[in-house]
């Protein structure tokens, strides 16, 4: 079973429309590496000199990255990994 | 009406969007904000103008991004600019003023000001289920705004919250769900529905609209000094939206003709220790603020842990001049004591936050004790009482008897525990 990428609404015209992506990595880096290699336009608006970009939150099965091992959180078969646009709230 | 927004554009790279209920970049995930015309403004707007209208938030129109006249919310803002006699002495300050939007109308906080113009603009863009995350005086605006309305509501809150703001949101007829999590939980989940739904969430697709109704709090501070700005402000900061909004609306008014001199306000932030994003990562001297993942504090209102409007919140104390501080809950329930006993306000628990963060301020000597101080105070006491139950004032109980009182005002009756 692959690990299941959600890909954020504004985003999907780079990658064929799709709002859900199956993905194979052992951590999210590897993860979104695959995603970069399916649909490279996608990279540069995640990611700017390597770092992912401020206003870009990543959540492992609903857990921010930032407060597991950021890129380098382990993933497991079945996975969900969201990409969200960080807002502000309140 | 005329309409003066242009469309909407990236923070950070400044990307042109039409207006729509979209509230990021697509090419970098930046926040959208509106693109005004200001230059057709200046021709449209002046004191004269403004002064003829009803006291209330929309006679600042022409400064806000709707197309047609408001539809809800119609009576919100006018509040209260309180010159702060007693608590200036109290403080050991000259000239203090108070921005009371404890009794803004019609849920008693600043929320029923960004709701408005959301919810309004949610009408605009043919929505009719509308919806939040919160952490309690938002829940109670849009609830209430959208029964105003008659919009179907979703409103989603951390599970914890306090009493008197779960059933002032549930009393409109509003859907609540309480999410067992943090409200960064709350708002990312929040973020995934305004993903999937197609429902206008006025703190994620109508963000950009929602936060210009934050304007309209500097506005007045603005005009209610007689049209010039003070020299120095203080704001709690949750989201961090408010304080870069107030910065924000006393340039907008420089720049369309309303204010004769350019602003030199000086903004500060106010958290709670238990929660301090925002004044952790100032303090440290980043540019962006430090997330706390589980927030342990009183200021329930102001507990976010990862306000993505932190970087925008520490530039605007940094580039003004101003600084940021936190305090405990100690501190924040003492504060909330001090502003009901001198002025008769009583504040909610951020509103204690602000406040013990000036007075931090004033001892530390970031903000001169002879300058003029406008803080701000954004929602009402009652909606967080069980913060202070404890340390008031126990009422003395008696028997209806004169003499019964008599032994009380002779000290002889303690107070007792109802």
């Amino acid at each position: 079973m692959p690990i299941k990428v959600q890909i954020p609404q504004a985003m999907r015209q780079h990658a064929d429309g799709q709002a859900n992506v199956d993905l194979t990595g052992a951590n999210v880096k590897e993860v979104l590496d695959s995603l970069g290699v399916k649909f490279p336009n996608i990279v540069g608006r995640i990611f700017e000199n390597g770092q992912v970009r401020r206003f870009v939150n990543i959540y492992l099965n609903d857990e921010d990255i930032r407060y597991l091992d950021n890129l380098q959180s382990a993933t497991k078969d079945g996975d969900v990994l969201a990409i969200i646009p960080a807002v502000a709230g309140g | 009406m005329s309409n003066f927004v242009r469309g909407l554009k990236c923070r950070l790279c400044g990307k042109a969007y039409p207006k729509q209920p979209l509230n990021y970049c697509e090419d970098d995930f930046g926040p959208l904000e509106v693109d005004y015309d200001y230059a057709a403004i200046r021709e449209a707007v002046n004191r004269g103008k403004i002064e003829l209208r009803p006291f209330n938030m929309w006679r600042y129109r022409e400064l806000l991004p709707i197309d047609g006249e408001p539809t809800v919310g119609q009576l919100v803002g006018g509040t209260p600019l309180v010159k702060a006699h007693r608590l200036a002495e109290a403080i050991g300050v000259k000239n203090l003023w108070i921005k009371n939007d404890a009794v803004n109308f019609p849920t008693l906080s600043f929320k029923d000001r960004v709701v408005s113009v959301a919810l309004s603009k949610a009408c605009e863009f043919g929505f009719t289920t509308v919806g939040c995350a919160s952490t309690g005086n938002l829940a109670n605006s849009v609830a209430a705004n959208a029964a105003q309305a008659g919009l179907q509501t979703y409103i989603f809150v951390p599970h914890d919250l306090e009493t008197a703001k779960i059933i002032g949101t549930t009393v409109y007829g509003a859907k609540l769900i309480a999410v067992k999590g943090t409200y960064d939980d709350v708002n990312r989940l929040c973020s995934q529905v305004a993903d999937r739904y197609n429902w206008g969430l006025v703190n994620v697709n109508l963000r950009p609209f929602y936060a210009e109704g934050s304007k309209t709090f500097g506005y007045e501070i603005a005009e209610q000094l007689g049209w010039r700005t003070p020299q120095h402000v203080v704001s709690p900061m949750a989201g961090g939206s408010l304080i870069g909004k107030i910065h924000k609306a006393f340039h907008e008014m420089h720049k369309v003709g309303l204010l004769d001199r350019e602003p030199k306000c000086k903004i500060y932030g106010a958290q709670a220790t238990g929660c301090n994003p925002i004044t952790a990562g100032l303090k440290a001297g980043s540019d962006s603020h430090r997330p706390v993942r589980k927030p342990n504090t009183i200021a329930k209102s102001l507990a976010i842990g990862d306000p993505a409007d932190g970087y925008f919140a520490i530039k605007v104390m940094r580039e003004t001049g101003g600084w940021g501080e936190d305090v405990n809950d100690k501190e924040i329930a003492d504060a909330m004591l001090l502003l009901a006993q001198t002025e008769g306000i009583f504040a909610e628990t951020a509103g204690g936050v602000t406040l013990a963060v000036t007075q931090k301020l004033l001892a530390q000597g970031r903000i001169p004790r002879d300058e003029e101080i406008v803080i701000c105070i954004t929602g009402n006491g009652l909606k967080t009482q069980d913060a202070i139950a404890n340390i008031v004032e126990q009422p003395v109980i008696i028997r209806p008897n004169i003499d019964d009182f008599a032994a009380v005002l002779d000290g002889a009756r303690e107070p007792v525990l109802v």
